[in-house]
């Protein structure tokens, strides 16, 4: 028997913090909003390290039944909790880099004057994504799904009097809704065939059933319409576009929200529906081929970025392709276990070019920064940190979490050496563009302007400064994470955690991994070869950017047409404008508004208004207020009602 | 014995009479001397069936009718009487300040 655990406090904690914020922050001091945003925050990290503490006690998976939602007939969808291995580390992640990311903004943002509305809403964002992991049936996590988007959306929209906010947050959550009709879809499909969205039921249910080798079913279609979700909220090819822009957001909100948490969302939701996927190998394969593909086209956009959270911004993606590739050669516990340490390092990542933003007042260009491990040394340490740990290098966390995902590419029997070769050079092109990101920000002399007049409010001296102690501490600890998170996975002690998850209701496959000698040595040579991109990366950037700046441009010129491809990111956001922007707009204007609307719907009244005025006018002439032309139209009324009644008579 | 037929065109002549009259005249006082000939009319035609199926109700109508053709008379010269001294005209089709 369970003890009551009161998972449902979790997201309730951030949910009153963002209704305390959101309603009274407008009146209350920045230092009560902070209180109330960090204690709230705080208090849901705290409340998932002592489940996290009862774990071992309880015999998972741990259920809490909290309110009746939907009944309807056999159908029944409840405010429910679920928690095991899988929702206890999307529990730890989410609310510990959350909190982190709070502490941090309370340094970023401290000078906008929509301070308490950003508390409120990252609190809100915390409410929703808990509620997406803690779920226990795919209803309640479509809410939490909706939420973070809406979440999103007003947090990429923060600063909505400028322009480009404001269409990048439409944009986010335009695309995402592409990707929730796919998600949609499953549910119902999920709901006719399987009467059910409880988690535990569903997969229940599909557990008997055989894997849909031999041709595409039911489950095929579910497991490709789930990562059609996936793929909106996750941006993957082809929904992966509004990422980039959701950049546009404040810093603090790129880390949590487009970097650690809420873009993990897909990888989570694919992972937990394993078992339907596992049965639907062609439904694996498209996941591993998007992911694949995005983790390549996204690291090669990456490396002509010039803005430096646009590399971030690809990067995020990139990484997230790896994560799905994972999952589509069944490696779910590697997809997971490369979530968390992306959230780590890419938090960081995010975080640090937050304070180098910051350092430099504002600008967001690489070209004019450089020289700042002088100025900002923590920011150099930690960011150096983060970006060995997305290189791969080791003993960083990236470097077990993504060897983990390409040996698994590899050898999984879902896997292949495409998957594990287009990995590696994904891997080689990522060191790349991070340590280029790396020599630009930090290292040589500083090329920008004097930020005179904002430095002189903190040191007068107009060169790059670092960022106050709010915001180095949530830096340090995410780089001490970035460096040991990896750690866990030693031994394949993640794994293990995990494996209660993965493997209940696993497909009965013949495991192709015969753990034997010669795949020993295999995976040592493939993790020596990973390895070997990484520094591959890192000599070329060093070369391209530290010993011969001038290279760069040359060979951007030798490139021509294909460098400016890369510069545009393959043309995909204009490709989509032509292909779906422009006839929508276009269909709706020429066809919906001016046809349809006022040809059809607006004539269809105003010709009812004409008609009826017309036909009054020639009637009421009738009506001519003369007494006896009344008394004739009785008279002639009488006279026909008794003809008639004659004639009638007369018939019968 | 007078047949019924008689007593029914007799009554149907009176209440033709009463409409065309109603219709055509413009004086009110003959106006509403012709509603009270439909009114006699109608009652002929009552009295003349009740002698006929020796049935009292046709009777009792008519003391109905003619009660209500009195308080009539009296509430319609009176009102006749008021727009006179107003108007002092009895054409109704100069009586039509209500008309639009």
């Amino acid at each position: 028997m369970n003890p009551t655990l009161n998972l449902w406090l979790i997201p309730i904690l951030p949910l009153a913090g963002a209704a305390i914020n959101g309603l009274l922050g407008k009146k209350s001091s920045r230092r009560a909003v902070t209180i109330v945003a960090l204690f709230f925050s705080g208090a849901a990290f705290a409340m998932a390290l002592w489940v996290a503490l009862r774990f071992s006690s309880l015999s998972l998976p741990y259920q809490e039944f909290l309110a009746h939602w939907i009944r309807s007939g056999s159908f029944s969808a409840d405010f429910a909790f679920y928690l095991d291995q899988l929702s206890l580390v999307m529990l730890l992640v989410v609310t510990g880099v959350g909190f982190l990311i709070h502490i941090y903004s309370v340094g970023y943002m401290w000078d906008d004057p929509s301070y308490y509305r950003f508390f409120a809403y990252l609190n809100l964002f915390m409410f929703f994504m808990l509620t997406l992991v803690l779920a226990n049936n795919y209803l309640v996590m479509f809410i939490g799904w909706e939420g973070v988007g809406l979440a999103s959306y007003l947090l990429i929209g923060f600063w909505f009097t400028k322009d480009s906010a404001a269409s990048a947050g439409k944009k986010a959550f335009i695309v995402n809704r592409i990707g929730d009709f796919g998600f949609l879809i499953a549910l119902f499909l999920l709901i006719k065939h399987f009467g059910s969205l409880n988690f535990e039921q569903v997969f229940h249910r599909v557990a008997p059933l055989s894997p849909e080798t031999a041709s595409a079913g039911l489950l095929t279609a579910v497991g490709i319409l789930l990562m059609v979700g996936a793929a909106g909220k996750s941006a993957q090819i082809p929904l992966y576009i509004w990422l980039p822009d959701a950049m546009e957001g404040p810093t603090p909100v790129s880390a949590l929200i487009h970097a650690a948490t809420m873009v993990t969302a897909g990888v989570y939701m694919v992972s937990r529906s394993h078992v339907i996927f596992e049965r639907a190998p062609t439904a694996l394969t498209v996941v591993a081929i998007i992911g694949t593909l995005t983790a390549f086209f996204a690291a090669t956009i990456g490396i002509a970025q010039t803005d430096i959270k646009k590399v971030l911004a690809y990067s995020t993606i990139s990484q997230l392709g790896y994560m799905f590739m994972a999952c589509g050669v069944g490696a779910f516990s590697a997809g997971i276990f490369h979530l968390m340490t992306h959230a780590f390092f890419k938090g960081l990542l995010f975080l640090g070019a937050g304070s180098v933003i910051h350092a430099c007042g504002g600008e967001q260009d690489m070209r004019k920064m450089g020289g700042l491990r002088l100025y900002a040394p923590w920011t150099f340490l930690t960011m150096t940190i983060a970006t060995l740990a997305i290189a791969g290098v080791p003993p960083l966390a990236g470097f077990f979490s993504k060897d983990e995902i390409l040996w698994k590419a590899f050898s999984s029997e879902h896997g292949s050496w495409v998957f594990w070769l287009i990995g590696v050079i994904t891997a080689f092109i990522t060191s790349f563009y991070m340590f280029r990101l790396w020599f630009l920000t930090f290292l040589g002399d500083y090329r920008g302007l004097k930020v005179a007049e904002h430095s002189a409010a903190h040191d007068g001296h107009g060169w790059p400064h670092e960022s106050p102690m709010v915001m180095i501490v949530p830096l340090a600890i995410l780089a001490v994470l970035s460096f040991v998170g990896g750690w866990v996975g030693i031994g394949n002690h993640f794994d293990r955690f995990l494996a209660p998850v993965f493997e209940a209701g696993a497909a009965a496959t013949t495991s192709a991994e015969a753990a034997g000698e010669s795949a020993g040595h295999m995976e040592l040579y493939l993790t020596l070869i990973s390895v070997a991109a990484a520094f591959l990366g890192f000599y070329l950037a060093y070369v391209l950017y530290h010993r011969k700046p001038e290279l760069p441009q040359k060979i951007a010129d030798s490139l021509g047409g294909f460098y400016r491809t890369v510069v545009h990111k393959y043309y995909v956001d204009e490709l989509y404008a032509a292909l779906f922007i422009k006839p929508l707009i276009d269909g709706s204007t020429r066809i919906l508004w001016q046809d349809v609307d006022r040809k059809i719907i607006d004539a269809a009244v105003n010709d009812a208004g004409d008609g009826a005025r017309y036909v009054s006018d020639e009637v009421r002439h009738m009506q001519s207020g003369n007494l006896r032309s009344y008394a004739g139209w009785i008279a002639a009324g009488a006279a026909v009602v008794i003809a008639y009644m004659i004639w009638s008579g007369l018939g019968q | 014995m007078v047949p019924l037929s008689y007593y029914l065109l007799l009554s149907g002549f009176l209440f033709a009479c009463g409409v065309t009259g109603f219709l055509i005249k413009r004086n009110i006082i003959t106006i509403f001397m012709s509603i009270e000939l439909m009114l006699n009319g109608v009652n002929l035609s009552f009295v003349a069936f009740a002698a006929h199926w020796h049935a009292l109700a046709g009777q009792v109508f008519v003391f109905f009718v003619m009660v209500v053709a009195a308080a009539e008379a009296t509430v319609g010269l009176a009102i006749i009487i008021a727009v006179y001294r107003t108007r002092e005209t009895l054409n109704v089709d100069q009586v039509n300040l209500l008309k639009l």
